[in-house]
């Protein structure tokens, strides 16, 4: 039990804690996105490989780190495009066709990751996102190790979530995505383009996710390896029901799981990880994935049009 | 654009479109082929000879094909009554253990395939019965936990295999320790490298399309899968329909692992499935969810994997080129059926 609390009053504890939650931030936001505006984008997963894949390669041929950031963005926004085009106006099944956007593009980085270096065994590495020194605030003891030592694109995941927040709630925009994810007649009544709205929420969120795949690439890890995301989309979605559906609670939700993720990396190397398998611990996020669908089961508030397919016309 | 339902399509439009799915696939294959460098046709000239072109690569596309037409059936059956089972690749596992668990000399000569088969099923149905009842109890999505337990699954192996299962003289692999004979599925023919998996996969689609086209059961999958709320209306009891749609996938997704340690390498590792669950989708999508289909398609999409394997070493294409083909057809699959029934009107 000491253990436990030593690790959590530990200023490097929470520091991982906030590195870890960046890119689920980052990806739960544009899974939000989509799912506000009524599509479930099961293609997640798939394209935080292409996010993460790209970003680097951009970076490792010489572009800055945020021409990377940039460039796996666009990536993202094309996978969207494809995702979007099937489910929005052909109104595809979104399990079928986010489930073969995830095999495209994870086969798709695999491919080119091959395609341009044939040879290597150990990935190649670039020079990452460095934390951000804040005078002041970076000097404070225990809290400027622990919340002000992060990257650049930690500040930009926490600024994006506050910007899709405040664009769902605050804006005539947001007040159409969201309206476009429960009552999509009633938009279209208002004389807005469904397919529009939807097609466009599908692309930026997707642009989102590639950006948090790329955070794995561009500021925790080095290099690219091909399991990197590693289910981390999958958790997203989990996240955003737990969530409800709402960017503060995804947040919310997202630092609590980093901070059992962070926690079972520190327990492994304890008396604990001596008497307990390891992969227990690292199916913990798995199953705490599973717990918090359960948990949030009964209260969650689906947008009432989520995969409902829009045919105009159609009544 | 919008769409609009065609009443009667022709045949044309219904034969044709799906081959026009695989010949847009084609396509992308050869311009994959010249981003890579290499020359189109050679490449899918490579990859054809690869799947077909000798006995010892048919063997090896037909053994390819066996778990996939088990994972095939299991997605198959789950997607007619609109029950996502992505878990295939968890429930596969879990047939293997009890695979590993039963044939290691717990059970003598007659009893052991069968009942290391039906235990297997068992197992598989237990894992996929969870989501289920989330779903059916909770309205928690399907898809979003049978994915993370493959996750779990592979973690639960990864530990049984370091642990509990642990072969004494893997010398530090971690594989299980192997099959006794007995519990081996013998090959078909002496001498030739197919094991009797594949003719029990081909005779489990049998089965499977005589339940959807000769039983209730059958009816009632099409019939929850089509609309639930109207055979909820029409007195079916779709949760019950559900579950047994669940106990069927899982166990048939189950028997892909079973085949392939008692038929093919008579040990359980982490490397038994390269994905094989997941595959599995695209298999049952490309055969339009049709059992029979399923063998059909589970061949060719072998033959593209061993075939891709083979045109890889000789032209240094890299294999991934059959994972993305593989998807690519996927979506122009689906795509392509929608448009059998559908036209695409401006305005």
């Amino acid at each position: 039990m000491t253990e436990i609390i030593d690790i959590l009053i530990s200023a490097s504890f929470w520091a991982a804690v906030i590195r870890i939650a960046s890119p689920l931030i980052l990806a739960t936001m544009g899974e939000l996105i989509c799912e506000r505006a009524g599509v479930l984008n099961l293609g997640i997963e798939g394209i935080m490989v292409i996010g993460a894949f790209t970003g680097w390669m951009a970076v490792y041929q010489g572009m800055p780190l945020w021409g990377g950031v940039a460039v796996a963005m666009l990536a993202g926004m094309l996978f969207g495009l494809l995702h979007s085009t099937l489910t929005v106006p052909f109104g595809l099944s979104q399990h079928v066709v986010g489930l073969g956007v995830t095999l495209f593009a994870t086969a798709a980085a695999s491919f080119a990751y091959r395609l341009m270096l044939p040879e290597v065994t150990s990935p190649p590495k670039i020079q990452p996102f460095q934390p951000l020194d804040i005078p002041v605030l970076s000097d404070l003891p225990w809290l400027g190790q622990a919340l002000f030592s992060q990257t650049a694109l930690t500040w930009a995941a926490f600024a994006v979530a506050g910007i899709v927040a405040f664009t769902l709630y605050r804006t005539p925009l947001g007040l159409a995505v969201r309206a476009v994810g429960e009552n999509p007649a009633a938009v279209e009544a208002q004389g807005l383009s469904v397919t529009g709205l939807r097609m466009g929420a599908v692309m930026v969120g997707s642009g989102l996710m590639a950006v948090g795949g790329a955070f794995l690439t561009l500021s925790a890890f080095s290099s690219f390896f091909f399991e990197m995301v590693n289910g981390r989309g999958w958790i997203c979605i989990a996240l955003v029901v737990f969530g409800a559906w709402k960017p503060g609670k995804a947040v919310l939700g997202a630092i609590l799981f980093a901070a059992f993720d962070a926690l079972q990396i520190r327990l492994q190397q304890t008396s604990m990880g001596a008497v307990l398998p390891y992969q227990l611990f690292l199916a913990l996020p798995f199953i705490l994935s599973i717990l918090a669908l359960i948990l949030m089961s009964r209260r969650a508030e689906v947008p009432a049009a989520l995969m409902v397919p829009y045919n105009k016309g159609e009544r | 654009m919008r769409l609009e339902p065609i009443a009667n399509p022709t045949a044309a439009r219904r034969l044709g479109l799906p081959v026009l799915a695989i010949a847009a696939t084609m396509l992308i294959a050869m311009v994959l082929a010249l981003i890579a460098g290499a020359n189109p046709f050679a490449v899918l000239g490579q990859i054809a000879r690869g799947a077909l072109g000798s006995k010892l690569a048919i063997l090896e596309t037909l053994n390819r094909a066996t778990p996939l037409i088990f994972t095939g059936l299991a997605v198959a059956v789950a997607f007619r009554a609109k029950l996502w089972n992505i878990g295939a690749e968890a429930q596969l596992y879990a047939g293997a253990i009890l695979t590993v668990v039963l044939g290691t000399g717990a059970l003598g000569a007659p009893l052991v395939l069968p009942l290391s088969a039906l235990a297997a099923m068992l197992a598989g149905a237990a894992l996929l019965l969870g989501p289920v009842l989330l779903k059916t109890r909770l309205g928690v999505d399907e898809v979003v936990t049978t994915l993370l337990l493959n996750f779990i699954m592979l973690l639960f192996v990864s530990y049984l295999l370091e642990g509990p299962m642990k072969d004494p003289l893997g010398m530090g692999w971690p594989k299980s320790p192997a099959l006794i004979p007995e519990a081996r599925l013998p090959r078909i023919v002496d001498g030739l490298r197919l094991h009797w998996g594949f003719a029990l996969a081909i005779l489990a689609a049998i089965v499977v399309w005589v339940i959807q086209t000769r039983t209730a059961l059958g009816f009632e999958i099409r019939a929850v899968g089509q609309n639930p709320e109207a055979a909820r209306f029409a007195g079916m009891p779709v949760n019950v329909v559900l579950i047994k749609t669940a106990l069927l996938s899982g166990g048939l997704a189950a028997l892909a692992g079973w085949s392939q340690v008692a038929g093919l390498k008579g040990h359980l590792s982490l490397d038994l499935s390269p994905g094989f669950g997941y595959t599995g989708i695209i298999v049952a999508m490309l055969a339009l969810l049709h059992p029979l289909g399923v063998v059909v398609t589970a061949i060719f999409v072998a033959g593209i994997f061993v075939g891709s394997d083979a045109m890889s070493r000789a032209a240094g294409v890299p294999t991934y080129i059959a994972d993305m083909l593989m998807a690519t057809a996927l979506l122009c699959m689906v795509l392509a059926i929608l448009l059998t029934k559908f036209r695409v009107v401006r305005g």
